[in-house]
């Protein structure tokens, strides 16, 4: 199991940009010690459309030079005290979006065409800050109405978890589409799962419906539990104290460093 | 029988008021107040036998029918079909501009949170959107906020279906005029007054000389709310509906 985590960890370079899902999706933890380890720096972040604990400790641990974001937070834990440090400090460049802009971003990546337009934006700071997109008047009117076109977000890999993948690298994520959205928006698609499955999830028209076919993934590992401290929909709850635990350890470049050697390799076997 | 409402009640029956006459209503992550403000008012449509109430509360399984993971609620924004939605806010100014993002200079903030999510969107697309802070310090309802996660009005020709509708907090509820704009007391929750709410206000607002108190629930909404309510709110917040449990019971005791 820790190979093949190592191993897929390989294929991220250093610059890369990496998208990764809302803490309730499927965030594949198993994969930030592997990630971390190998040591691929300068990462650019996307997440899908909002980030964790994940996120935070990529950015703890110095691997990150820019984070796309509508959020980071650790919920009811709190705030997301590597990230909000590393920002106050301007060690990471913030990008701040909205979080239909990054669906937006994505859905133009997977439609194959360079821009998506959305409502709203018009007059926020959010839009101001955002030297990479653009207002345009819809050209199906007359005079007026402005709307902001967002580009495609293509990432160089997607990392997430879900409950089973079989044989053939098809993977079930069941309602969680944004799955999907990240992986046919990247070049690469690691994900890891709880279980290997011997029977075809496409041969079952109550699995198909909700599995990402293999064509969209690049590789699969097990990880028991793969998603903790965050739960996995239909298989097991968030660890709120575990979360709660981090918040309060990495609120110090040093509590973040101890918290990092320690707990969490012994509590990962 | 039961204690009488405690603060919190008041502001969950406040919220199901203002919330009358919608179709369907969203409620963000981490928004146990709005949760149970949206649970009542569905409970209370179905006992009058009135129209169904949908509720899409994010984080929970059972009351959350989206299965086109996290874009399907804007897009359901977008076509029309949410029809209030709750946006906090770590500052929120006079003219119902809202800010998540930060405090001071951005982007190196010297106070950071965590970011705007779908306020930026959202602000735009659904018609009644609720304000909900609890917090009413001076340090929240600034006169200008620092940073606009989402406007409270936009120019004339900028599509915009929706925006604020009203301000809750845990000293007061206002209405927000567009046309002006601005924010306008309407109700004083009990216990609290007028000059309380003006020193704890960055910003100037309408009033009446003596504003009325938001009116406490009747017993036939306090019954539904202490039953049926608290325990599908336990599904999504356990730790929430536990506390508003213990305050009922210590509201009781001292009464």
């Amino acid at each position: 199991m820790g190979s093949d985590l190592r191993r897929m960890a390989e294929a991220v370079q250093p610059g890369m940009c990496i998208a990764l899902p809302v803490d309730y999706a499927g965030v594949s933890m198993a994969m930030t010690r592997p990630l971390i380890e190998h040591g691929a720096d300068r990462l650019h972040l996307v997440c899908v459309p909002t980030g964790g604990l994940q996120v935070d400790m990529l950015i703890g641990a110095g691997l990150v030079a820019r984070v796309e974001t509508s959020a980071v937070s650790l919920g009811e834990a709190g705030g997301a005290p590597r990230f909000n440090d590393a920002v106050k400090s301007a060690r990471i460049e913030i990008c701040d979006a909205t979080c239909p802009a990054i669906h937006a971003g994505l859905l133009a990546s997977q439609k194959g065409v360079p821009f998506v337009p959305i409502r709203g934006l018009i007059g926020t700071d959010v839009l101001a800050n955002r030297g990479d997109w653009r207002v345009i008047d819809n050209p199906f009117e007359a005079a007026g109405d402005p709307i902001v076109l967002v580009p495609a977000i293509h990432p160089d890999v997607a990392i997430f978890h879900a409950p089973m993948a079989d044989r053939d690298g098809n993977v079930w994520i069941g309602r969680r589409r944004e799955l999907a959205a990240m992986a046919y928006a990247s070049r690469t698609t690691l994900v890891t799962v709880e279980r290997i499955v011997e029977r075809s999830l496409l041969a079952d028209e109550t699995t198909a419906a909700g599995t990402l076919p293999g064509i969209y993934v690049s590789d699969v590992a097990v990880a028991e539990r793969g998603a903790w401290p965050y739960g996995l929909w239909g298989e097991y709850e968030t660890d709120t104290a575990e979360l709660k635990r981090y918040a309060a350890a990495a609120r110090s470049a040093e509590g973040f460093a101890d918290y990092m050697s320690g707990d969490l390799r012994e509590a990962a076997r | 029988m039961s204690g009488p409402a405690t603060s919190r009640e008041i502001l969950i029956t406040a919220i199901a008021r203002l919330l009358d006459g919608v179709r369907h209503v969203a409620v963000g992550a981490a928004s146990p107040i709005p949760a149970a403000g949206a649970m009542l008012l569905r409970a209370l449509k179905q006992e009058a036998k009135a129209e169904r109430v949908r509720l899409s509360i994010l984080g929970s399984v059972e009351h959350n029918f989206f299965t086109n993971g996290s874009a399907e609620l804007f897009d359901c924004a977008g076509q029309g079909r949410i029809d209030a939605f709750f946006l906090g806010g770590g500052q929120i100014d006079g003219r119902g501009n809202v800010n998540l993002v930060g405090v001071g200079d951005y982007p190196a903030t010297k106070v950071r949170w965590p970011g705007s999510f779908g306020s930026a969107y959202l602000y735009f697309a659904v018609p009644r959107v609720i304000l909900f802070r609890e917090e009413h310090t001076p340090r929240v309802f600034v006169e200008k906020v620092d940073f606009i996660s989402a406007p409270g009005v936009s120019e004339p020709g900028v599509w915009r279906e929706g925006g604020p509708a009203a301000l809750v907090t845990s000293k007061g509820l206002f209405s927000f005029d567009r046309s002006r704009p601005g924010f306008r007391l309407e109700s004083i929750h009990p216990a609290h007054d007028l000059r309380e709410i003006k020193a704890a206000t960055g910003f100037a607002f309408e009033h009446d000389e003596r504003p009325p108190f938001t009116p406490a629930p009747n017993e036939e909404t306090l019954a539904l709310l202490r039953g049926r309510v608290l325990d599908e709110l336990h599904e999504t917040y356990p730790g929430f509906a536990a506390e508003l449990r213990r305050e009922i019971d210590g509201c009781a005791s001292a009464a």
